[in-house]
């Protein structure tokens, strides 16, 4: 499964921080992060301490990822102003909410904002189509970021996350 | 008390203390007590001073690590008391110099002025409180994470500017931290 294989280029690339507001479409990575001795997981009040904890990790000469849900790029913009000024190293995995079969309207404005926004900003957005393109994409995202100092996020799309409606969410 | 004299005060004898100051004025006092590499002074990015130190802190758990930071930079990031708070760094010190003012803007001001108390929000998050006359202690010694609000008055005073360029700012500290490592792969 895709969490499972995030989760392995995640270790084998030496990410140790790993900042997260959660998301359905990000439970079980969330879990293999917190079960693994090696990584810190850190949850966060909102997005936007996520940006300011992979910089100082950076500074210290840790390397980290970031895991929110599309509504989360909202709070980041201004603190992404500082990781272009800097060159900080970023790698954002965003779950996507408000694309394909959406069942929440409020989710749709910002879903469908999240690639413009990321772009005014800096951040190269990768999006794979499929589900066989996310752990290639992550591994491609990860090397990007930390040989050439971007800051990249990878968009998992609402279609693989499959969430259909609030009760198929909550049960999850 | 006067800010430029509680941040010197702060910054004498630093060792190999690592240092994050939130945007505006505590950037300028850190500047004024002695530039060093050392040193991460913000230009932007307000609210993000004390995760800053917390990502730094979690990444070089034997260096001690002290936040300077004013009221409003602090009140526009109270959510990451909570979250330093979960994750008990004992190495981090966050310090902010509350003249409840917002000082680059006009001196208007800021919640602390009509009372907010960003020490007891600390504290209910689980960062310990120190005073003063004790922060010596806790940035170089004490297990932390800590935190005090010091009132300083509200003054206008020269700038004494930093670097402004940010890609310079993180390079320089990585390579006095890191040495060669900063720039290996």
């Amino acid at each position: 499964m895709w969490p499972e294989e995030i989760h392995r280029e995640l270790s084998g690339a030496g990410v140790r921080v790993v900042g997260y507001v959660p998301d359905a479409g990000h439970k079980r990575l969330i879990e293999l992060c917190q079960a693994d001795k090696k990584m810190r997981a850190v949850v966060l009040t909102t997005e936007e301490e996520g940006i300011g904890l992979a910089a100082g990790a950076w500074l210290g000469g840790q390397k980290s990822v970031l895991l929110m849900q599309s509504s989360g790029v909202g709070n980041v913009v201004n603190a992404l102003g500082m990781v272009r000024e800097c060159r900080f190293p970023l790698v954002t995995l965003v779950t996507m909410r408000g694309e394909q079969g959406e069942f929440n309207p409020w989710q749709v404005p910002m879903g469908q904002a999240v690639r413009p926004v990321l772009e005014a900003m800096g951040t190269v957005v990768h999006a794979p189509a499929a589900e066989a393109e996310i752990v290639p994409t992550v591994n491609a995202a990860l090397r990007l970021a930390y040989n050439s100092y971007a800051s990249v996020a990878v968009l998992i799309p609402q279609r693989v996350i499959g969430i259909k409606s609030f009760q198929d969410q909550a049960s999850r | 008390m006067k800010r430029r004299d509680v941040v010197r005060e702060l910054l004498s004898d630093r060792k190999d203390l690592l240092v994050v100051a939130g945007l505006g004025s505590t950037a300028w006092d850190i500047t004024a007590a002695g530039d060093s590499p050392l040193s991460f002074p913000m230009w932007g990015a307000m609210g993000q001073a004390a995760m800053i130190g917390l990502g730094l802190a979690l990444a070089q758990p034997k260096r001690r690590v002290l936040v300077i930071t004013g009221d409003g930079e602090m009140l526009m990031g109270l959510g990451s008391l909570a979250t330093i708070g979960v994750q008990q760094p004992t190495n981090l010190t966050v310090v902010v110099i509350d003249n409840e003012r917002y000082g680059e803007t006009g001196m208007q001001q800021t919640h602390t002025a009509h009372g907010v108390d960003l020490a007891g929000v600390a504290r209910s998050c689980g960062v310990k409180v120190v005073e003063f006359k004790d922060l010596a202690g806790a940035i170089h010694k004490q297990p932390g994470p800590h935190f005090a609000a010091v009132k300083v008055d509200a003054e206008k005073i020269p700038l004494v500017l930093p670097p402004r360029e940010g890609a310079l700012l993180k390079a320089r500290f990585r390579r006095a931290l890191l040495g060669e490592q900063a720039d290996a792969e």
